[in-house]
């Protein structure tokens, strides 16, 4: 075995640790992606899609009228 | 030119990950509903500057990012909304990880300074490569990765995990084993 070389490490799990260290077996990762996945999975609120219908009927009558 | 029928359904598609990036990034539901919908109308006012075939994901997260800082230079930075806020609207309940602990993640994600919330949010969760998440928010791929860095080592220092030192049971977790008891 080698030498730990950094002393603050010498805790952690050295099982994988990925390059950002967000990886799937990290703590901070998993937290991270549970609340961006929460708000995610929301669906997609109904003014959302209204906007949506607004902007596209605007443009089509635009289209329309002058080209 | 039929290029709308899909440039609607890409915007559509990106909806809700643009709408998880803007809470990220405003802390708050109602703000990022506000910012959402500005984004998509700028969004939609611009479109013709936008490439099909290219990353859409990408050039909305940038727009809805300019829009954010820009509404905040004109604000002022606002208070964050207390947490309660956020649990009540979850609609679903991650199974692995208890309301109280996810509040946490919130508090902690919210205190930390802007440029680093939002490269931990975008690599770790929006699922954008350094590249281009160094694009969407204007600076260099390296001073991604050490924002990156710097906000995973100071959510590991507020949150006492991820095994940095062993702190034993903090103050908030404490409290809850009282209080189940």
């Amino acid at each position: 075995m080698k030498d730990k070389t950094k002393m603050n490490d010498m805790s952690v799990p050295r099982s994988r640790r990925t390059d950002d260290g967000l990886g799937s077996n990290s703590d901070i990762g998993a937290k991270l992606r549970a609340f961006y996945g929460a708000v995610q999975d929301q669906p997609i609120p109904d003014k959302f899609l209204d906007l949506l219908e607004k902007l596209d009927e605007v443009e089509q009558a635009g289209k329309r009228k002058g080209g | 030119m039929q290029e709308t029928p899909s440039f609607k359904r890409e915007l559509l598609a990106t909806l809700p990950s643009l709408r998880a990036f803007a809470v990220s990034l405003s802390g708050r539901h109602d703000k990022a509903d506000d910012l959402v919908q500005d984004t998509m109308m700028k969004a939609w006012a611009k479109q013709d500057s936008f490439q099909m075939g290219t990353n859409i994901k990408a050039w909305l997260f940038t727009i809805l990012r300019n829009e954010f800082y820009s509404q905040m230079r004109k604000r002022g930075r606002e208070v964050q909304d207390s947490d309660g806020a956020f649990t009540e609207r979850l609609s679903v309940h991650p199974s692995q990880y208890g309301i109280l602990d996810m509040a946490d993640f919130k508090k902690a994600l919210d205190g930390l300074p802007p440029d680093q919330r939002e490269a931990i949010v975008l690599i770790g969760a929006s699922g954008f490569s350094y590249e281009e998440a160094a694009e969407i928010c204007h600076c260099a791929v390296g001073t991604m990765k050490s924002r990156v860095s710097r906000a995973r080592t100071r959510l590991q220092d507020v949150l006492g995990i991820a095994g940095e030192a062993d702190y034993g049971p903090d103050a908030v977790s404490a409290q809850v084993t009282t209080q189940s008891l």
